[in-house]
């Protein structure tokens, strides 16, 4: 059972979590303008590094996205930032 | 205390474990083994026990897989060894061991293969397995599970364990000692060491005063089976046997693992004779249960052994004490006749007389717990042990888990572990090495359970399963339950001997929870019946059972199947008006400055022109075009709309919603709240739904201008919705849950006399069926497309951005084959549910019946159907295949009833 | 030396005690240069080696494995064999392997203990009833055994299921896969690494490929821990790696790597002849020859490469075993482990070309049933340069095209 620091709520047990994506997604607009590649590359591709990787996650209860670093291999966190402010991770 | 085993009537007294009753009734078989079925006597006292595993019934409740060692004794208990065709002392399956060489390890692997394995496998099967467990019993009971914490996590109540809890509770720290044991002091006990000048008992027992004293906590009989991430451990605090023991998830700043050692066998030839003992366990039933294991004592030991025979020779024994180990003496034969140990002979010749050996082959560390949180070990070549390397930030192990072996040296890691300092302390206590020898002609045993011996270790050498992992896999070494804590060290060191490398090369197999086998019952704890996942429940479930509804669950919901009739439900709502409990209905506020754009984002349909007091119908796409749910989209006012999406995607929408808000918008000027359970939700519907609206006076207009198809007034707390999916006139009354039962009587009174009927969702699935209206999931799949259910127009006129919009038009989604809903018609009774769309002749499919049902209106069958390319074949006359049979249907549009759509306005 | 397995081998060698055995592999070092580099010494990397000596005469193979054979989740599965696939390309793919299964202990001359004792899909609703014959009709389309149980039928094959009037999950019937079963698995990495061993492939324990060599702007080679190797031809079959090695090579998968937990309990005489999943408790079990019952479920939800087991998966796991039976409940747990594996968003393989590497990835929790076929279709891409007709709709292309194969798609689990 992991924990992981909410900016919102503080250390909450892992099943209240949600990973979403890796973090520096952008989606690619307009539609009309997208080819198929770039499209399926946003939706699909995934870097699934090894180590240290950068996230975005939910915690459900209060529904917050937010960022997180941590090492995929250790499972150790390293920090997290809200999406609301600048604060370091 | 009396019992049986394997029939016979024994007894035992309070205290005693199942062992050491066996021992006080001088019962030396008390297993067979897995494979040979050799005879098997008890090798250990506690958790290493390889042998003595039983079947115990207590009260007609039979538990399989016992370690004597560990179960406690209780009167009345049935005892049964596993392993024995009959029973553990005569068991007609022995024989086989006589063919033992003909069936090395994995000999299965090379045999079997004419004609087939599956001809000769249900006698493998019978043959294996352990206990034989009860099908017939159902749940065990419940396990409670908690939740705790602490400063310092002490695990080992041993000499290192005691000192160091009780040290740093001293230095006020939050400290909690566990142990798996029911009183403190570890190997103390089993040794009857005295410490400052005290019996171990009163020592540890006075130990444990200390701590309780200084605010310190200790949790006897918990073992800690398991180290996970994030710094959790996982313990099994026993109840009375046989309830399930209570689990605790436990995390600690910082732990010390003082969990001792376990002592190996040596390993000579006819090693495993009932009799031969571990010296450790010799001591433990004698000083723990003051009974002796034999009369008639040979201890053979690496280390010095005197104090041990001084002990059991003032309890009667005789003893000698024979040096083992390099450069010393080696057992050459044991003497084994009917049933009994006789005696040793020695490879010089020397013949030794005794019904009992105690054997020791030194220590290996309990280093289980560290390894498991993927901590190092070393090997040091002075006690020829891994150690635990001091490379986990958040655990100090000490004393015999870190090859501190004497009282002294461990207390002094403890006083330093308890500060926070990693011990440096090395206690000089060589060992003499004793690892098998190679190439005998007999067999020496090292994994004790799982039959597995010097010359199969040899034997994976020799076929070049020579990695660890290869090693335990190939042979079955360590796999048995009590994985391998006796047999790994010495299978490792032959492994090491064969490949010519030190031990330290050979690496050791990866330490994997539990460290001691832990009831399933306990780790599932709660979770069971109907508490493994609870449906969702009406507020009006009791009015609905009071009318007689039955109940199914829908999508999570508990809701009611049918009240009285399915098909005159349907007639109801078709020629009268009925009542339905929409609740479950998903009510998902979207409000804000934003809240038009972003819906406009969020749907496939262009939601920002709806004007207040209107709704649309609309889908919602995944990124990936694919519809995820349908539903209607009330404007409450500019900036604040409802959603109302299907019942059993309410969460799922909820958070899709709110994780685009997040990600795409200015989360201050959008806001989405789930206001579902909030509200409960009555739905009339049927010809006469407006007449019985004018009859209820909500004091709202109900004409055609003011309150049309798709609209939405509030009024006096009350939300009344004019939206259809039975295709005639509806309205949805909204209410406060709390509300519901009021309104739910108001209706039926009032109702008497518009010929009102209840209706459940049966007959819902059947009469919005009867429109062609779908439920996502159902009559979608995870393929389709907006575009494939007829609603093409915003993927070929939206210019806005919207979610799945690219996904829309890929290679797949432009193909004119696409899976299509449309109808299909057919004769005699419905379609069956799930039954693939052939073209005349072919087999292949071409999609499938997705909701089927017989049409009270149409006094026929109807069905819905995803078809490939199915829009533009309608007409065709097309097979649908069930379970080998076929029949012919027509594709047709999906709209059965009132195509015009006539009846909505009526 | 004795080769040949055999019982009459047995008994020989049981007369002269066991000592004529060959190594089922020999132990080497890689050469500079060969025809083709399998990368992976897991069950399809070790079948590629050996179809591709067996059936297409390449027989200049190096076999590069970073650890022990089967060390990865080849050696961490449940062990179940199937092919009760919903899309026809699913179904060639798996029933494929299934087939290649039913002969292979003969044709590798290794008992694999491949058990054809069948596999229950269980249903719990009248909805899911739909939903399985849904299942049934396409399988039975798809030339597939398969056939809809009543639970009369089920509790008559497994009675410890759970039939109480308070189960969670009433049974309601099932979709049954009679060739479905269970095989030994670290037997089946084994057999095809004997088998390639003796067409002459090199197999390379703790060699770990660290790098590509490139010349002339092609792939000419990997680079590894026991020094370059040479070829014209590389594979690939790396789960929980793939993303990794192909980041070295500058190639995005569409990847994303979980732990998957197995667990099993401590063996007890046989009570369950057959494997039975339930969607809705979310777990499966059978029992394996050994008496033991080996279940697993869900994947955890924290992505990652750890191959160790956590507790809020296993726990529910758990639970699902004992709504399923409850008289398991008297059972202990023996051991839990875990597998690194790498899903792709539709949940099949991705077989294929991706840059100038044939990889065989994506197989996520169901890559041990496929391993004949992944490695008959590895083999012939290596081989020819060109997809297999069954291997051709798994290309990566499809995720640009959006032809994706979603069992999920169609199993009416909500999307």
């Amino acid at each position: 059972m992991q924990v992981f620091p909410c900016p919102f709520c503080g250390p909450r047990s892992e099943p209240e979590f949600l990973f979403v994506t890796e973090m520096g997604k952008t989606r690619p607009e307009p539609a009309a303008s997208v080819s198929a590649e770039v499209w399926a590359a946003y939706l699909h591709h995934v870097q699934n590094l090894k180590g240290e990787v950068a996230e975005v996650w939910q915690h459900i209860p209060c529904g917050q996205l937010y960022l997180m670093r941590r090492d995929s291999t250790t499972m150790e966190v390293m920090g997290v930032q809200s999406l609301r402010n600048g604060d370091a991770l | 205390m009396n019992f049986t085993f394997d029939g016979m009537d024994l007894t035992g007294r309070p205290g005693d474990s199942l062992a050491s009753a066996l021992v006080r009734a001088d019962v030396r078989i008390v297993n067979r083994s897995f494979k040979y079925h050799r005879p098997r006597g008890l090798w250990g006292a506690w958790v290493e026990e390889p042998n003595a595993i039983v079947d115990v019934t207590l009260n007609g409740i039979r538990t399989p897989n016992c370690r004597a060692t560990t179960t406690p004794l209780l009167a009345g208990m049935k005892v049964e060894s596993v392993n024995s065709a009959l029973i553990a002392r005569c068991d007609p399956m022995a024989v086989l061991d006589r063919f033992a060489r003909f069936i090395p390890a994995a000999f299965y692997y090379k045999t079997f293969l004419w004609p087939s394995w599956r001809l000769f496998e249900p006698t493998i099967r019978k043959m294996a397995g352990l206990g034989r467990m009860d099908g017939a019993l159902g749940f065990a009971p419940e396990a409670p599970q908690r939740h705790d914490g602490a400063g310092v996590l002490v695990i080992g109540a041993g000499p290192a364990g005691l000192q160091a809890a009780l040290d740093a509770a001293n230095a006020g720290q939050d400290v909690l000692l566990v142990d798996d044991r029911d009183t403190p002091g570890g190997s103390l006990i089993d040794r009857a060491e005295a410490v400052d000048g005290q019996s171990a008992a009163d020592w540890s027992t006075a130990m444990i005063a200390a701590l309780s004293a200084a605010g310190g906590r200790y949790l006897p009989a918990t073992t800690a089976f398991g180290a996970y991430d994030h710094g959790m451990f996982l313990l099994a605090e026993r109840r009375r046997f046989p309830l399930p023991p209570a689990l605790i998830r436990l995390r600690a700043d910082r732990v010390i693992l003082a969990s001792g050692a376990i002592e190996r066998p040596l390993t000579f030839i006819d090693n495993d004779r009932p009799g031969v003992m571990s010296l450790h366990a010799g001591l433990s039933y004698l000083n723990r249960h003051a009974t002796l294991p034999g009369k008639h004592i040979a201890i053979l030991s690496t280390a010095e052994a005197e104090p041990a025979a001084r002990q059991l020779r003032a309890a009667g024994a005789s003893v000698e004490v024979i040096e083992a180990g390099e450069g010393r003496a080696e057992v050459g034969a044991v003497h084994w006749r009917s049933g009994h140990l006789r005696g040793l002979t020695l490879r010089d010749g020397r013949r030794i007389d005794c019904d009992t050996v105690l054997a020791s082959g030194g220590w290996t560390p309990a280093v289980h717990l560290h390894s498991q949180t993927g901590g190092k070990l070393d090997w040091r070549e002075d006690i020829q042990a891994y150690v635990p390397r001091a490379d986990r930030p958040k655990i100090i192990t000490i004393g015999a888990a870190a090859g501190t072996y004497a009282t002294d040296d461990a207390r002094a890691e403890a006083a330093l572990a308890a500060k926070g300092n990693r011990p440096t302390i090395r206690t000089d206590l060589p060992v003499r090495k004793a690892w098998p020898r190679l190439g005998q002609s007999s067999r020496a045993w090292v994994d004790f359970q799982n039959d597995v011996t010097v010359k199969d270790v040899e034997l994976a050498g020799r076929e070049n399963m020579r990695s660890v992992e290869h090693l335990k896999r190939y042979t079955t070494l360590g796999m048995a339950n009590d994985q391998g804590k006796i047999a790994n060290m010495a299978g490792l060191a032959t492994m090491a001997a064969i490949r010519q490398v030190p031990i330290s090369q050979v690496g050791t197999t990866t330490f994997r929870p539990p460290f001691d086998p832990v009831s399933l019952a306990t780790l599932a704890g709660p979770r069971r019946e109907a508490r493994f996942s609870p449906p969702k429940r009406l507020a009006l479930e009791a009015v609905h059972r009071t009318a007689g509804a039955t109940f199914r669950e829908y999508g999570g919901w508990l809701r009611p199947t049918v009240y009285t009739d399915i098909r005159a439900e349907v007639r109801a709502a078709r020629e009268h008006v009925t009542l339905f409990d929409a609740s479950p209905l998903g009510k998902i506020d979207v409000y804000g400055p934003d809240a038009a754009r972003f819906l406009d984002f969020i749907y496939y349909n262009t939601m920002g022109t709806l004007k207040p007091g209107r709704a649309r119908y609309g889908f919602l796409l995944t990124e990936g075009g694919i519809v995820l749910d349908d539903g209607i989209l009330f404007r409450l006012t500019d900036n604040h709309f409802s959603v109302s999406c299907s019942s059993s995607h309410v969460d799922q929408v909820a958070n899709i919603l709110d994780l685009w808000r997040q990600d795409q918008f200015d989360p201050s000027r959008v806001f989405i709240q789930d206001a579902t359970p909030h509200w409960a939700t009555l739905t009339l519907a049927g010809p006469k739904a407006r007449a019985l609206m004018a009859r209820l006076d909500f004091g709202i207009p109900l004409d055609e201008t003011s309150m049309p198809h798709l609209s939405i007034v509030q009024k006096d707390g009350m939300r009344i919705a004019r939206v259809s999916f039975t295709g005639d006139c509806s309205y949805e009354i909204s209410v406060r849950a709390t509300h519901a039962a009021t309104l739910w009587h108001r209706i039926v009174t009032a109702g008497r006399n518009f010929g009102l009927a209840l209706q459940g969702v049966e007959a819902l699935a059947i009469l919005r069926m009867e429109k062609g209206l779908i439920f996502v999931g159902r009559d979608t799949d995870g393929t389709t497309m907006p575009h494939d259910l007829g609603f093409p127009a915003p993927r070929d006129k939206k210019q806005a951005e919207f979610v799945g919009k690219r996904s829309l038009f890929t290679q797949t989604a432009n193909r004119s084959d696409r899976m299509q809903l449309v109808g299909l018609s057919c004769d005699g009774a419905a379609l069956p549910v799930g039954g693939h769309v052939l073209a005349k002749g072919a087999s292949d499919s071409q999609g499938y019946v997705t909701s089927a049902a017989y049409s009270p209106t149409l006094a026929k069958p109807i069905a819905l159907a995803l078809i490939a390319g199915g829009l533009s074949r309608m007409g065709e006359a097309v097979e649908v295949y069930h379970l080998g049979q076929r029949r012919t249907a027509t594709i047709c549009p999906a709209c059965f009833v009132d195509p015009e759509w006539e009846r909505l306005n009526a | 030396m004795t080769r040949h397995y055999s019982a009459i081998s047995l008994l020989k060698e049981g007369l002269s005690g066991q000592k004529g055995w060959a190594p089922a592999w020999r132990h080497a070092s890689p050469k500079k240069e060969y025809d083709a580099i399998i990368i992976g010494g897991g069950g399809h990397g070790l079948a590629a080696a050996h179809y591709l000596a067996k059936i297409h005469g390449i027989k200049r193979v190096a076999l590069i494995e970073k650890g022990w054979l089967g060390g990865g989740n080849t050696g961490r599965n449940t062990t179940v064999i199937r092919s009760n696939y919903f899309y026809p390309e699913s179904a060639a793919l798996f029933d494929m392997a299934l087939k290649l299964y039913e002969g292979l202990s003969r044709e590798l001359n290794y008992n694999l203990m491949f058990s054809q004792r069948g596999m229950m899909v269980l249903a719990h609703s009248e909805g899911e009833m739909e939903i399985a014959a849904r299942s049934t009709n396409a399988m039975q389309l798809n030339g597939v055994d398969a056939e809809l149980l009543t639970r009369a039928e089920i509790q008559k094959r497994a009675p410890i299921l759970n039939f109480s009037p308070e189960a969670r999950f009433p049974i309601w019937g099932a979709v049954n896969q009679p060739r479905a079963g269970t095989a030994r698995h670290d037997a089946v990495a084994w057999a095809y690494a004997r088998a390639a061993n003796a067409h002459g492939v090199d197999i390379c324990e703790t060699c770990e490929v660290t790098g590509f060599i490139r010349e002339a702007g092609c792939v000419a080679g990997v680079e590894t821990t026991k020094g370059e190797v040479r070829a014209s031809r590389i594979g690939m079959a790396v789960a929980g790696q793939s993303s990794h090695l192909m980041t070295i090579l500058g190639e995005a998968l569409p990847l994303r790597t979980y732990t998957l937990q197995a667990f099993v309990s401590e063996p007890v005489k046989p009570i369950m002849d057959t494997v039975a999943f339930s969607p809705k408790s979310g777990t499966y079990f059978s029992q394996s020859d050994k008496g033991e019952m080996v279940f697993g479920g869900a994947l955890d939800r924290v992505p990652g490469f750890t191959q160790r087991g956590n507790p809020p998966v296993m726990e529910a796991v758990i639970a699902g075993l004992l709504e399923m039976a409850p008289s398991l409940s008297h059972l202990r747990m023996l051991r839990h482990w875990a597998g690194a594996v790498d899903v792709t968003p539709d949940s099949s393989p991705i077989i294929g070309p991706v840059g100038e590497v044939m990889v065989s990835c994506g197989w996520g929790t169901g890559g041990f049933k496929a391993i004949p076929a992944g490695g008959v279709l590895l083999a012939h891409l290596l081989a020819t340069g060109e997809h297999h007709p069954v291997s051709r709709p798994f290309d990566i292309s499809r995720f640009a095209s959006g032809a994706l194969i979603d069992e999920g798609a169609a199993s009416g689990i909500a999307h």
